[in-house]
């Protein structure tokens, strides 16, 4: 095998770990710093026939260092009758769960951190975990419109969170692995009616799938037009309401970097991944072209998630709700049943 | 209660999609010629850098800019000074003998100005002073770039206060059939 950066075959358990989450942990700051600059600040206001930030840097490309120091210099203020421990736990343990989710993307076929046979099985269940940190910051804040928030939020993420699971395990029937590797070479090897030259990547045939999955991944960012337990002319920021300086950082990155871990698995899962057509897998170029490859692809799938965002007003709860479980779950349900009879049928 | 059903407005869906993409490659890509292929944002949209490009329109000859002072028309009534809520107006002055108005007649007994300040880092343009000003000595001007770098720079003397009345626009007539009393003293 040649040798790879990335793959984490060397080295006691606590270099790899430390590994790990280091490589997370540069994954995640570039894939948050890249959406926030690329789509909230630039993209956003040329939607709006606005300019954006100018100042900080050429065309205004630092600005988010000069926000980030702002937000460090900030008093971080715990209210008096919060619970003040779980007050403090809340922002770490949904940054963790993005940051988790990080560890399983592959890059290429020896860059990644780690391989799991069950990658996306893992990815998903880690993904859920953020529901917990946000009840427990909207419990904690001793504040209505957190707990408000918080309970929506809770509502919302795990109604969406069925849909999310049931079209990838679209994807998971007709790759035949719920390795994430696996499933880029199943669409790198896959042929469309017979001609295999672009691989057959699962966006083709599993496009209710791909529609349904961005929809979820637009409510499990609790972002417009899903951003009902944020809503800030009800409930001033939700489950937020009471963070300052650093932790309301975390909260901040937390929102993009999730933004930029969905994106790439909806990448992985429906776009190809890491892989370009004509190129061996086990090519060792891709090691290097891998990462580069599927930041493309990853901004690809962030521009669809932000174009949405900026155009959409805001569900009503009830509208919400009725649409996760009445439309979204069973259209999923079909889905699984269509893949399952066309997988055995060819 | 039968709830009216829900539908998604698909074609709203897409309309909306369709705007915002549109006004993005609006911005992204303005129109002009071949080089229409190169994005400049700063030529499509419609912000201006303002400090660094002059604004494309003067604010409207009405906005509150600054106030303006006519020396020769404060009797030094202190109306002004005692009706600003922020207590931003300074003024001083002393009895004076003034020329008498007819020829024979005796001097007449007026108040001289020394001193008339207003200080801008603690104005909040609400205009009372203009208001309230019975002999037209106060005027707004649109006027608006004035801002300095020291804290104490923004104390506008009275030179500088009667600088801006070179600023300040035309008296304009009022609208047919207004009842507002019209001003007999011209600026």
């Amino acid at each position: 095998m040649t040798a790879s950066v990335l793959a984490v075959d060397w080295g006691n358990y606590w270099q790899q770990s430390i590994f790990r989450v280091a490589g997370a942990a540069v994954f995640i700051i570039l894939g948050a710093g890249t959406f926030v600059i690329a789509f909230l600040f630039k993209m956003m206001s040329y939607m709006q026939s606005r300019l954006g930030p100018m100042e900080a840097g050429p065309h205004g490309t630092l600005q988010l260092l000069a926000e980030v120091g702002k937000w460090l210099q900030k008093e971080d203020l715990v209210p008096d009758r919060a619970d003040a421990r779980l007050f403090k736990l809340a922002p770490y343990l949904v940054l963790a769960s993005t940051f988790l989710v990080a560890v399983v993307m592959p890059f290429g076929p020896d860059a990644y951190f780690v391989n799991l046979d069950t990658g996306i099985y893992l990815a998903l269940a880690l993904a859920s975990i953020s529901v917990l940190g946000i009840i427990v910051a909207g419990w904690a804040s001793a504040n209505k419109f957190s707990l408000i928030g918080g309970l929506r939020a809770a509502g919302q993420l795990i109604a969406y969170e069925l849909p999310m699971v049931l079209a990838v395990v679209g994807v998971v029937i007709q790759a035949g692995t719920l390795n994430l590797q696996g499933i880029v070479a199943a669409q790198h090897q896959g042929e469309i009616f017979g001609w295999d030259g672009i691989g057959n990547p699962f966006i083709l045939t599993q496009l209710l799938g791909f529609v349904i999955f961005m929809i979820a991944t637009q409510a499990e960012l609790t972002q417009p037009p899903f951003d009902m337990p944020v809503a800030e002319s009800e409930i001033v920021t939700g489950y937020m309401t009471e963070y300052s300086g650093m932790r309301f950082l975390l909260f901040f990155i937390g929102e993009f970097a999730t933004a930029a871990v969905f994106s790439a698995i909806a990448a992985t899962l429906f776009l190809g991944g890491w892989a370009v057509p004509f190129v061996d897998l086990d090519d060792n170029v891709m090691n290097v072209v891998g990462p580069i490859v599927l930041l493309v692809k990853m901004m690809l799938v962030g521009t669809l998630i932000f174009w949405a965002r900026f155009t959409f007003p805001r569900f009503r709860e009830d509208q919400l709700q009725s649409f996760a479980w009445k439309a979204l779950i069973p259209l999923s349900l079909v889905n699984i049943l269509a893949t399952m009879v066309l997988k055995v049928a060819f | 209660m039968a709830r009216p059903r829900f539908r998604v407005p698909l074609k709203g869906l897409f309309v909306g999609l369709k705007t915002t993409m549109g006004i993005f490659l609006q911005t992204m890509f303005p129109k002009r010629g071949i080089k229409t292929l190169l994005p400049a944002p700063t030529l499509g949209a419609v912000t201006v850098q303002y400090p660094h490009k002059s604004p494309p329109e003067v604010p409207a000859p009405r906005a509150r800019g600054v106030i303006a002072l006519k020396s020769e028309n404060c009797t030094v009534c202190m109306l002004c000074a005692r009706s600003c809520p922020d207590w931003c107006i300074y003024i001083e002055g002393h009895k004076t003998k003034a020329p008498p108005r007819r020829p024979g007649g005796k001097e007449r007994t007026v108040s001289a100005l020394d001193r008339f300040d207003i200080d801008y880092s603690l104005c909040m343009y609400c205009g009372i002073c203009v208001e309230v000003c019975p002999f037209d000595a106060l005027f707004w001007s649109p006027e608006f770039e004035y801002s300095e770098t020291r804290l104490a720079d923004l104390l506008h003397d009275e030179e500088r206060l009667n600088e801006w009345m070179e600023t300040v626009p035309e008296f304009e007539p009022y609208e047919a059939g207004s009842t507002a009393k019209v001003r007999k003293v011209p600026r």
